[in-house]
């Protein structure tokens, strides 16, 4: 049934054009403008969402949510630097993209429990949102250690400010300040259109996606098998929280699909600039060439079937 | 035609590097600079700006010679190690000398 889904079709379509060696290619600012109208159609929703909820029951969940921000890295990094042998820069990058987030992921994993009809808590982007920096913190930390030397103002710039939080946050506070009748007359564009965007979206990402394979040839097999089984764990901690948090069931799944998810936007920005000794092309190769790929054809079926198993009665 | 010699200092580097270099660049004592967008292919692979991760800029500075060495020789230093980068530097022929720095040969054999 997944298989069916149109817009996971459209990465398909971008892998196979991708092997294929087509010439396609979404121009840069075709896929930035994709990427903007993404990051905030999905703020936008959830702050509407944001504006429903009463802060007490957010706050503990926020909470919890970063708390899982940041244990995700350290539990991958030192798999990466003992088990992978990995060099303490690379293991602490590649550990700070495994513990972010990929707002990409998440769009999908919105975007299959709606077409099945399985409602989820929409304020999830706050998450989104929160996810995306303890672990850029985590991974700066194992990567140089607590020195003077980390010039944390340039750097918070870097982590706060790029374009991914400051998109997201935007959308959250418009969504929260208009509520649901306020966004209604720029819907057309956010909403109606969210699917289409998406699918244009994912054809680009396929692409993308091939044109890591040459350097995921070069990091071994090694991290190809990390990029696989590091998700599956994630998302086991994932859907525990959400689990334990008494989310609903869709709310679980797309916990457990962030948690299993990578960073491709923003951790790779702030850890070139923080951590430049760290090889990007590794961390990306993991994220863009397998860990995207797996999630969205495998994983985030995968977490769904899961989550049924948690919650015997449905909701 | 009238002209004078000054230096057309080229830096090609990943784009997430732009504005650190223009603030070198700047405060070493550059007047002007120009910046393009590039792609390429090197000792870190192709760079071909499908996404902003992979994309390259160029920077141009012309300036005169002390000044350029100054702008290569930090550049160098600072982030030839863990960046993709390259620059070179070629004599130019100018117009209007004093747009781009005193030159004449200031501290030059």
């Amino acid at each position: 049934m997944n298989v069916l889904d149109p817009v996971v079709l459209f990465f398909v379509l971008g892998v196979a054009a991708g092997l294929m060696r087509s010439d396609l290619r979404l121009p840069s600012a075709v896929y930035d403008f994709v990427t903007m109208l993404l990051l905030l159609a999905i703020g936008l929703k959830g702050g509407v969402e944001l504006s429903r909820q009463p802060l007490a029951v957010l706050a503990p969940q926020m909470l919890a949510v970063v708390g899982m921000g940041l244990l995700l890295p350290l539990l991958a990094y030192p798999v990466l630097h003992y088990a992978g042998r990995l060099a303490r820069a690379d293991a602490a990058s590649i550990a700070a993209h495994y513990g972010s987030v990929s707002v990409g992921t998440y769009a999908v994993v919105a975007a299959y429990l709606s077409a099945r009809g399985v409602a989820f808590e929409e304020y999830m982007p706050v998450f989104v949102v929160l996810l995306e920096m303890p672990a850029i913190v985590v991974g700066i930390l194992l990567a140089r250690g607590w020195n003077a030397q980390n010039h944390w103002g340039e750097l918070g710039r870097e982590i706060f400010l790029g374009k991914g939080v400051v998109l997201l946050t935007g959308g959250l506070l418009i969504g929260w300040a208009a509520g649901a009748e306020g966004v209604q007359p720029i819907g057309a564009l956010f909403f109606d259109l969210f699917k289409g965007i998406l699918a244009l979206f994912l054809l680009e990402m396929g692409l993308i996606a091939v044109s890591q394979l040459g350097d995921l040839r070069r990091c071994g097999l090694f991290l190809a098998g990390f990029a696989i089984v590091f998700p599956l764990l994630s998302a086991l901690i994932g859907g525990g929280l959400g689990w334990a948090l008494g989310l609903s069931m869709g709310g679980t799944v797309v916990l457990a699909t962030l948690a299993a998810s990578a960073s491709y936007i923003a951790v790779p920005a702030a850890m070139r600039m923080a951590v430049p000794q760290a090889n990007p092309s590794l961390s990306l190769a993991a994220a863009l060439g397998v860990t995207f790929p797996f999630n969205i054809l495998i994983g985030i079926p995968l977490y769904h079937a899961a989550a049924r198993l948690l919650y015997p009665d449905g909701a | 035609m009238q002209t004078e010699t000054r230096k057309l200092l080229t830096v090609i580097c990943e784009a997430s590097l732009e504005a650190r270099v223009i603030a070198d660049v700047e405060r070493l004592g550059a007047r002007g600079y120009t910046i393009t967008e590039a792609r390429g292919k090197g000792g870190r692979g192709v760079r071909d700006a499908g996404w902003d991760r992979s994309a390259n800029v160029r920077i141009e500075v012309v300036c005169d010679a002390p000044t350029a060495s100054a702008i290569a020789t930090h550049l160098r230093d600072h982030y030839y190690e863990h960046f993709a980068m390259i620059l070179f530097v070629a004599d130019v022929e100018v117009l209007r000398a004093e747009k781009f720095g005193p030159g004449a040969g200031r501290g030059l054999p």
